[in-house]
């Protein structure tokens, strides 16, 4: 009974959770160049806005460019419920683990690229193309990434991941370190950060994420919105669960909640100040190079895994 | 007791294998197409479906063994039906019932005197293939290799009015032979100078290490040919999309895996050791046949040559798990040997599902459109929903997503990779994580590839609106056809344990040990080893994602509206947008070709900014082609040159020679 609470109660927190996250790592990056700021609630009012907005349609646009941003939240909103932040006592977690999460990251690029396409636009077909150069070297970097971690922890679950992780005393892996690094690296790339995507432009030359959505309006635009925030909250909550995951209420210990919680925030809040900082000191890179960026994450989590094999931790 | 109970299910299958071959003989008389499509290809498919039922039936139960009194004087025929021979004639029969009931919407145009013929080489086809799953001895084994390959040679030259189509169905022959030639001579060396060329003889034999190497090299050597493992590829892309799609989706789809199970079968079962070396060789094989698969396949413009390649990829992830599945055994890890296993008889069972159901569907497209090229493609979904709504599920199986089949097999496949450290040899556990991670690299560019395949030709603005303007939507025998093949891709894909466990027969007959754990938590959850190392269960997950939409709907419509508008694209303002604009297959491919042109040989013919009607013209081609092949070609051509000096014309040169030969052969002999 407390995990199906807990599934719940984690299933409605990151749901609320998400926007503030987006809204924090923008408000860090206002502080750093000296802007004051839109304030912690922009994306929540941002996606209000939009809802209430009557969505316009192209002519030609399918059920498929209807439907895909429900498939998107649903499947993005499932990623960020499953990873193990406050409780590790996640009924849903067993079903779905590390690959079949990395799965559904893929499940959500491939329907947002074919909706990119469905219209039939120049920006369109350009996004989708450059959506799936990213995503062919970012989802097997991800995969080793998880495979480091779960070649420790001898299990492809994430709890179990999280849990083994967790009571071991800090030694740094040589593995889990390349991980890291690979894994920080496909976060930018796979939420449309700065240096391969810059979320706060409209330039033809360098537009991935946002070239994929434009012809979105209204609540489909709004869902999308909200499920960049789930998927970025998801990568987060993946790199606190694999790198630091002190602090965790462990199964069936309610009463360690509020601290994991507290815990949470508190891990949320200076990933987001990292990711902002790192967002702030580095230069957007050609479209040429993301190749050569995701290349070299992809070789630093085989690397990982490479030492693991090798060195045996 | 009742007839169907009393039956053996080698005696169905050999009835099958009958009733076809009466049909097929049927269409060749009757000339009547509508005759042919209208009864015979609907009959066929219920024999494929009796096929299949016998065969899932029969996996778990003894092997059936029955000796003809046909064939040669003294050399009767042998067949045997166990475990392995029941779950690929499972995949034969599951696959051909969709295939046969698409084709008697598919080939309802064509006239009666070919459709005949059509009609007969077709069966002969599916009894060639079923024949071989069931053959006992390498004499009916070989027989059935070549009635598989000869009439597969005919259909794929039904257009043979085209000189490129003749040209593919030569290189086909060829390589189909040599490679036939490698694998009698397997045979031969594994009967070992017994003369008896029984399979039981071979089980039998005790081969020493260099002789066993030597058969699996030549095996690999000539299944790899019929498969099409590099570098014996080259008629794959070349053979596969000539033939009409039906035929297309029988090569791909269940062709190519009697090729895995004769690598199969002489490797686990006909000899009786394993070196961790093949297994090696095999890994790397697969490796390198996948990613030259799936890379090749994201620069085609050409659909069906684009889903040729692309089987080239999943027939090299179906050879990492055998690579694998022989590492495993060799080391004594047998548990692991049958994951590994699992995931390549799986993966070959789903391949056959979503390889055919695609063909098929490039089929349906071609039939409406008369186009092949992607680039003249586009926004198909408007104007033939049923078919795009069914081909995105093969679609999204083959990317290799969840919940459909193709991610099922990756995933047992990577688990295997997973568990894997521990190997007692210093380089297997090197190539391990790298192949782990090549194989990542494979399923992700898959899936690049297929949002090409169906972006391109399903979505969009029609890019020659003339071609999309007049496409009707498919007929209700393609429909069942390629729902048939759908619902196989969801089933499979959201019921795996079922599947899986009965593959374990297979495992236990093989390495003598099976998964077991796979049910162990239910029939809901695949936990192939122990439920707290790996657990996966697609219901839950494609349930809560179902619920997730639901439940965005119903809070939408509730708390805001679903007021809609509808107008012209935005595109950031662009006014003069026009569907040229969109990407071509070539655009769409450029950055694969782009990041990974070393391995691409590329001629580009490009316009100068003066030309009055410009043309561009970009082709990539298969550097293996003139690496390999045409020194090979020109080395015979000279060889044969050599050879022809000792041909005159005149008789009695010709009668010397065979003199000489006899005198020196006495010689030898006495």
């Amino acid at each position: 009974m407390n995990g199906i609470f807990l599934q719940l109660f984690q299933n409605g927190l990151v749901l609320l959770l998400a926007p503030l996250l987006v809204g924090w790592v923008n408000q860090c990056r206002a502080w750093l160049q000296n802007r004051s700021g839109a304030g912690l609630l922009q994306p929540y009012r941002k996606l209000i806005k939009l809802f209430h907005k009557d969505a316009v349609l192209a002519h030609n646009a399918s059920p498929l460019f209807r439907l895909t941003p429900y498939i998107l939240f649903a499947s993005m909103w499932l990623a960020a419920s499953l990873v193990p932040v406050i409780a590790t006592d996640l009924p849903l977690s067993p079903a779905v683990d590390v690959i079949a999460l990395v799965g559904i990251f893929a499940l959500a690029r491939v329907f947002i690229s074919l909706a990119a396409m469905d219209i039939g636009t120049s920006f369109g077909t350009l996004g989708a193309r450059r959506e799936m150069l990213v995503g062919f070297l970012a989802e097997p970097a991800l995969l080793m990434v998880f495979f480091s971690a779960a070649l420790i922890s001898q299990s492809t679950s994430l709890v179990t991941i999280v849990e083994t992780l967790a009571h071991k005393q800090f030694v740094i892996y040589p593995s889990l370190a390349f991980a890291a690094i690979a894994f920080v690296m496909v976060l930018l790339a796979e939420n449309a950060r700065i240096p391969v995507d810059n979320p706060s432009t409209h330039l033809e030359l360098t537009m991935i994420h946002e070239a994929m959505i434009l012809e979105y309006s209204a609540r489909y635009l709004a869902l999308i919105e909200w499920a960049s925030a789930l998927k970025l909250f998801a990568y987060t909550t993946i790199g606190i669960a694999l790198f630091m995951p002190w602090g965790i209420a462990e199964a069936g210990r309610l009463e360690a909640l509020p601290l994991a919680l507290g815990m949470l925030l508190l891990k949320l809040a200076v990933a987001g100040a990292g990711l902002a900082l790192l967002e702030t000191v580095t230069a957007k890179m050609r479209i040429f190079r993301v190749p050569e960026f995701m290349g070299t994450a992809f070789l630093l989590a085989v690397l990982g895994m490479l030492i693991h094999f090798l060195v045996g931790s | 007791m009742t007839l169907a109970s009393a039956l053996l299910p080698l005696d169905i299958a050999l009835g099958v294998i009958v009733y076809w071959l009466l049909l097929g003989l049927a269409g060749l008389f009757s000339r009547n197409s509508h005759f042919i499509t209208r009864y015979i290809f609907p009959a066929a498919a219920l024999g494929s479906l009796v096929l299949a039922a016998a065969a899932l039936f029969s996996l778990g139960g003894p092997a059936n063994i029955a000796v003809l009194p046909l064939g040669l004087p003294d050399l009767p025929f042998h067949l045997r039906l166990d475990a392995l021979s029941a779950f690929f004639l499972l995949l034969l029969g599951a696959a051909s019932t969709g295939i046969s009931i698409y084709a008697a919407g598919y080939f309802r145009h064509m006239s009666g005197a070919t459709l005949g013929l059509l009609c007969f080489e077709y069966h002969l086809f599916l009894l060639g293939m079923a024949l071989v799953f069931i053959a006992d001895d390498a004499y009916l084994f070989m027989v059935a290799w070549e009635t598989m390959a000869l009439s597969s040679y005919f259909l794929v030259t039904t257009d043979h009015a085209v000189p490129e189509i003749r040209r593919a169905g030569f290189l086909y022959l060829l390589i189909a032979h040599v490679g036939a030639i490698a694998i009698l001579m397997s045979f031969g060396v594994m009967q070992g100078g017994h003369g008896d060329y029984t399979f039981a003889t071979m089980r039998g034999a005790q081969l020493d290490t260099f002789w066993a190497s030597i058969t699996f090299l030549l095996a690999l050597f000539g299944f790899g040919a019929k498969a099409g493992i590099l570098p014996l590829h080259v008629w794959l892309p070349e053979a596969h999309p000539a033939a009409p799609s039906p035929i297309s989706a029988m090569m791909s789809g269940i062709m190519l895996k009697t090729a895995i199970y004769g690598i199969l079968r002489v490797s686990f079962d006909l000899l009786d050791m394993q070196l961790w070396w093949w297994g090696a060789i095999a890994l790397t094989l697969g490796l390198v046949t996948a990613l030259f698969g799936v890379l090749f396949a994201a620069v085609q413009s050409d659909m069906k040559r684009l889903l040729a390649y692309s089987s080239i990829e999943n027939i090299g992830i179906i050879l990492v798990g055998i690579g694998l599945a022989i590492i495993f055994h060799s080391f004594g890890k047998e548990a692991l040997a049958a994951l590994a296993l699992t995931a390549a008889l799986y993966h070959s069972l789903n391949h056959s599902f979503m390889k055919s159901l695609l063909f098929l569907g490039t089929g349906s497209v071609l039939h409406a459109t008369g186009e092949r090229n992607l680039g003249k493609l586009g926004g198909l979904i408007r104007r033939m929903p049923k078919l795009a709504l069914l081909v995105l599920v093969g679609t999204l199986a083959l990317a290799g997503l969840p919940p459909l089949n193709g991610f099922v097999s990756e995933w047992l496949l990577l688990q295997a990779f997973l568990l894997s450290p521990g190997l007692p040899n210093s380089y297997l556990n090197m190539l391990v994580p790298i192949a782990a991670a090549a194989l990542a690299l494979a399923a992700a560019l898959a899936a690049y590839v297929m949002v090409k395949f169906y972006g391109i030709i399903f979505l969009g603005q029609p890019r020659e609106a003339n071609l999309v303007e007049k496409a009707q939507d498919i007929g209700t025998h393609e429909w069942l056809g390629l729902a048939w093949l759908a619902l196989g891709c969801i089933v499979l894909g959201i019921f795996p344990v079922y599947i899986i466990t009965q593959i374990d027969h297979i495992t236990q007959m093989l390495v003598g040990q099976h998964l077991g754990g796979a049910m162990q938590n239910g029939w809901m959850w695949l936990t192939p080893i122990q439920a707290d190392r790996a657990s996966y269960n697609p219901l839950i997950l494609i349930g809560t994602i179902v619920l997730g939409v639901l439940f965005t709907l119903y809070m939408v419509k509730k708390f805001y509206h679903r007021r809609l508008r509808r107008s012209a694209a935005w595109d950031c303002g662009y006014p003069e947008q026009t569907a040229r604009m969109q990407d071509t297959a070539e655009g769409f491919g450029q950055p694969i070709r782009q990041i990974f042109d070393l391995f691409f040989g590329v001629t580009r013919e490009v316009p100068s900014p003066f030309d009055k009607k410009p043309h561009y013209r970009g082709e990539t081609r298969d550097l293996l082609w003139e690496w390999c092949y045409l020194p090979i070609a020109a080395l015979t051509e000279k060889i044969s040159a050599l050879v022809g000096r000792l041909q005159h014309g005149r008789i009695h040169i010709y009668l010397l020679y065979s003199f000489v030969t006899l005198l020196a052969l006495l010689a030898f002999v006495r």
